[in-house]
């Protein structure tokens, strides 16, 4: 045993199999005190499995694990969360019907006598805590009552609530505003400076190559390496992560324009948006810009008919049309691919097949209503091969896939409806950097089939890369309309910011 | 790559509505239930002489006291997410048990009243040791729990009453202190305590985050299966509380008492407010739930309505609590 360890922490050897599945072979990992790790690879790579091995979220594993030089087993998160690690969970971990406060000190409230919670204590330290984070909300406020970024934000408050040594960060950005990521990497730089190790994983090469000190890459489950940030690029990365070469993000083909398809007249719902107006062609890729909160997926909910609208009209191949659910704009040929795929998108509790033929069943159903197992199996796994879906069967429990696999089968879902339009609502949200350009040629080949495509999404390099028109939303109006050859990175930002 | 999002803060906009929304669900669902029950009474007062005076008042709490006990248990199982569906058997078993014991100048009366109440602890025990460790779901475990116990009480009991029990084991549901009947005292004080373990109580406050989120209340270091055992023990208990009350009440342990116990309790939970989802609801709300139940069974009955009718009406009034709710909520 050292006195002083020059690795917090250490993992050597670590397996770990799921029926079906070698997530982990031989893996290992090593972390320097007050650095910022980042652990990278592609979806299903095993990141997020070997982090919840080190927090004893899965106490069964093969391999050593060793803290400050001594080795550790731990049998439930809370030997670890207790000895000086913790995690921000890359899916949501709140509960719903509790408080802010009650939420970032879950298991380990502030007491008197171990039993009678303090509760007055616990809203003071919260305060603390979110101010530390940038939120100016009441402690007291329920977490339903939170947006997205906000409940993320509440979840890194909660992270560093616990005084650890060690952070694992699971894909913390994924879905909270430039701003909170600027006030969490000025939160990481004050870790870093109290010794505190973080292990950061990400899909956003600009932020890994901003906030990292070293690198490890597993691919397929296996250790690839461990690199310097510093001596390393980002093409380099990437095919350490890919284990191939990746040519251009976006598929570069010229388009044919067809008939309108979708048209949009002074779409208006109270507090949301108001005087929302544009068209979709055949064949044409439409996105769709504008600051978190600006109203674009209520636009696109409404189209759908997941959320009402006010006023307005929608006409559909050149005829006007009432759509009141999303049965409705199915029938149609519409879809939608959500942004918040839990609510929406997905039943965690069945199986790859069953979701994605779920609102397809007269797909494979002929005129007896029975559901015929071998074309069910056929086009499921058509749909696995082609966007790559990394699960061993299409029996695989979808709860049980990394979370960027979890996406594709929300996008499968939909495009095995073979709809007319399809609205894509951040398509790419924690989708590694070889899926996403599969999503975007898929994309793009979609537009070419014919369809309509409109694209929501917050990362600009996207919607500039994807789109042939870009519309620009501020609180709920359309600042702008800018054509693919006139639109840049700035253009849009002005707009967006409603000038 | 440059990775620039459109994406600046807006948050804190929205917020000041949010807290308005906010001011205490719980404290306005307890409010309607409030006035609910007030207005029960208002109608059956003004249609029966009777139903004010303060030996039928006290009739109705002495009435409700078994149903409020048994609701109050399941209450913590239904706030964990799960479900007991055996209660009206273990009211029969543990009083059976407690009968055996209570015979006159046998035993003293504490032990009939610690064997109705492990009785219940062993049962629940059991219901909650196959719920976390074998994984079963907690509707069929005590389902299955549900015949098991009947099927006990009868072998206890050798299938017929157990009669000829003490003085002092019948006044445990017979007899009163200061003129409140006995029961009622009890259940005031089992009232109190959950109250105070589900609101003051780090317990109290798993158990409300396991019902709300299984997974994220195990993230947080919470030992789940614990504390759901936990619960099917409190559960458990209280309905060996209530046994115990019912024998001593009609001072015989009758094997085939209980019957359909366990839907007026789960009704009471439900009328209440705690949402079988789990993870939101509490005990007052039962209470509540409870007392409006008895008042209108107290109610019909003074009105002479034929039990045929009670039921349906009973019923009915289930289902429009949860509409009104439905509506109070959206
Ligand atoms: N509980 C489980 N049961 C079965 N298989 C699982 C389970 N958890 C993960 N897997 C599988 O293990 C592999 C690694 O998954 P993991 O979630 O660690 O990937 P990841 O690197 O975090 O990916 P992402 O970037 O998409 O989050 C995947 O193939 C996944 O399907
Ligand atoms: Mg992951």
């Amino acid at each position: 045993m050292e006195k002083k360890a020059e690795y917090i922490l250490g993992m050597k050897g670590i397996t770990k199999t799921f029926p079906g599945v070698n997530a982990l072979s031989n893996v290992e990992l090593k972390i320097k005190p007050g650095t910022v790790h980042a652990l990278m690879g592609e979806n299903g790579a095993g990141k997020s499995t070997l982090m919840k091995i080190l927090i004893g979220m899965y106490p069964e594993y093969e391999g050593e694990i060793f803290y400050n030089g001594n080795k550790v087993q731990f049998k439930d998160i809370k030997q670890a969360l207790d000895i000086g690690i913790s995690m921000i969970h890359q899916e949501l971990t709140s509960i719903e019907h509790m408080t802010i406060a009650e939420n970032i000190f879950l298991g380990k409230e502030p007491a008197f006598k171990k039993v009678w919670i303090n509760e007055k204590a616990m809203i003071g330290k919260t305060k603390e805590l979110l101010d530390r984070v940038g939120l100016n909300l009441d402690p007291k406020t329920l977490m339903k009552n939170l947006s997205v970024s906000e409940k993320q934000m509440v979840e890194i408050a909660k992270a560093i609530s616990y005084d650890s040594k060690v952070i694992i960060m699971d894909e913390p950005t994924s879905a909270i505003t430039d701003r909170e990521v600027d006030q969490l990497f000025t939160i990481i730089h004050e870790l870093k400076k109290n010794d505190v190790a973080i292990i950061y994983i990400s899909h956003k090469m600009d932020e890994i190559f901003k906030i990292s000190d070293e690198i490890t890459v597993l691919r397929d489950g296996k250790y690839i390496g461990t690199y310097k940030t510093e001596q390393l690029t980002i093409d380099q990365l990437v095919a350490q992560m890919v284990g191939r070469e990746l040519t251009d993000l976006f598929p570069q083909k010229k388009k044919v324009l067809g008939e309108e398809v979708l048209r949009v007249k002074g779409l208006k719902k109270a507090n949301a948006y108001r005087d929302i107006s544009f068209h979709v062609r055949s064949g044409e890729i439409v996105g769709i810009a504008g600051l978190m909160g600006a109203g674009r997926t209520e636009v696109v909910n409404s189209i759908f008919g997941l959320e009402s609208y006010d006023e307005g009209e929608i006409e559909f191949k050149g005829k006007q049309v009432k759509i009141k659910s999303p049965a409705d704009a199915i029938n149609l040929g519409i879809s939608l691919v959500s942004e918040d795929r839990k609510r929406f998108g997905l039943v965690l509790p069945l199986s790859v097949r069953e979701n994605m033929t779920l609102p397809n069943l007269h797909l494979i159903s002929g005129f007896s209503q029975l559901v015929s197992k071998r074309k069910e199996k056929n086009i499921v796994n058509e749909m696995i091969q082609e966007l790559s879906i990394k699960t061993p069967t299409g029996e695989q429990l979808v709860k049980n896939l990394s979370g960027g696999n979890q996406q594709k089968i929300v996008i499968a879902k939909s495009l095995l409806r073979d709809p007319d339009v399809i609205i894509l609502d951040e398509p790419t949200r924690g989708i590694d950097i070889g899926a996403k350009s599969e999503i975007y040629h898929l994309i793009s080949e979609l537009a070419e089939a014919g369809k309509a495509v409109i694209v929501v999404s917050s990362e600009l390099p996207e919607i500039l890369g994807l789109s042939d028109r870009i519309l620009v939303l501020h609180e709920g109006r359309l600042t702008g309309e800018l054509s693919k050859e006139e639109a840049d990175q700035e253009k849009i930002m002005r707009l967006a910011v409603g000038g | 790559m440059d990775n620039l999002k459109v994406q600046t803060n807006e948050s804190g906009h929205g917020a000041p509505l949010k807290k308005t929304f906010k001011v205490n669900g719980n404290l306005l669902k307890t409010y309607g239930l409030v006035i609910a029950l007030l207005l029960v009474c208002a109608i059956f007062s003004a249609l029966s002489p009777v139903f004010l005076q303060p030996t039928n008042l006290m009739n109705i709490l002495n009435q409700v006291a078994i149903n409020s006990i048994l609701a109050i248990g399941v209450t913590f199982v239904i706030l964990i997410g799960g479900i007991d569906l055996g209660l009206g058997s273990y009211v029969a078993i543990t009083g059976c048990l407690a009968a055996l014991f209570a015979h006159p100048n046998t035993y003293p009366v504490i032990v009939p009243i610690l064997l109705a109440v492990l009785g219940g602890v062993l049962i629940g025990a059991v219901n909650g040791f196959f719920v976390t460790k074998a994984k079963l779901a907690p509707f069929i475990v005590t389902l299955g729990m549900m015949t098991i116990a009947r099927g006990g009480a009868l072998v206890v009991s050798e299938g017929r009453p157990i009669s000829n029990l003490s003085y002092s084991f019948n006044l445990i549901g017979g007899g009163a202190l200061f003129g409140i009947p006995i029961p009622v005292i009890i259940l005031a004080a089992v009232f109190i305590i959950s109250f105070i373990v589900l609101k003051k109580t780090k317990y109290g406050r798993y158990i409300y985050a396991i019902g709300g989120n299984e997974e994220a209340s195990r993230a947080s270091g919470i030992q789940v299966n614990k504390v759901i055992l936990s619960s099917y023990i409190i559960c458990g208990a209280l309905a060996g509380l209530a046994g115990l009350i019912q024998a001593s009440r009609i001072t015989t342990g009758q094997p085939n008492v209980g019957v359909g116990y366990e839907l007026d309790a789960i009704a009471a939970v439900v009328i209440g407010g705690t949402s079988l989802m789990g993870g939101v609801g509490t005990v007052t709300g039962t209470v509540l739930g409870a007392l409006i139940i008895g008042v209108i069974n107290n109610g019909l009955d003074l009105l002479n309505v034929s039990s045929y009718y009670q039921q349906i009406i009973k019923g009915m009034i289930i289902i429009g609590a949860l509409l009104i709710d439905r509506k109070k909520t959206k």
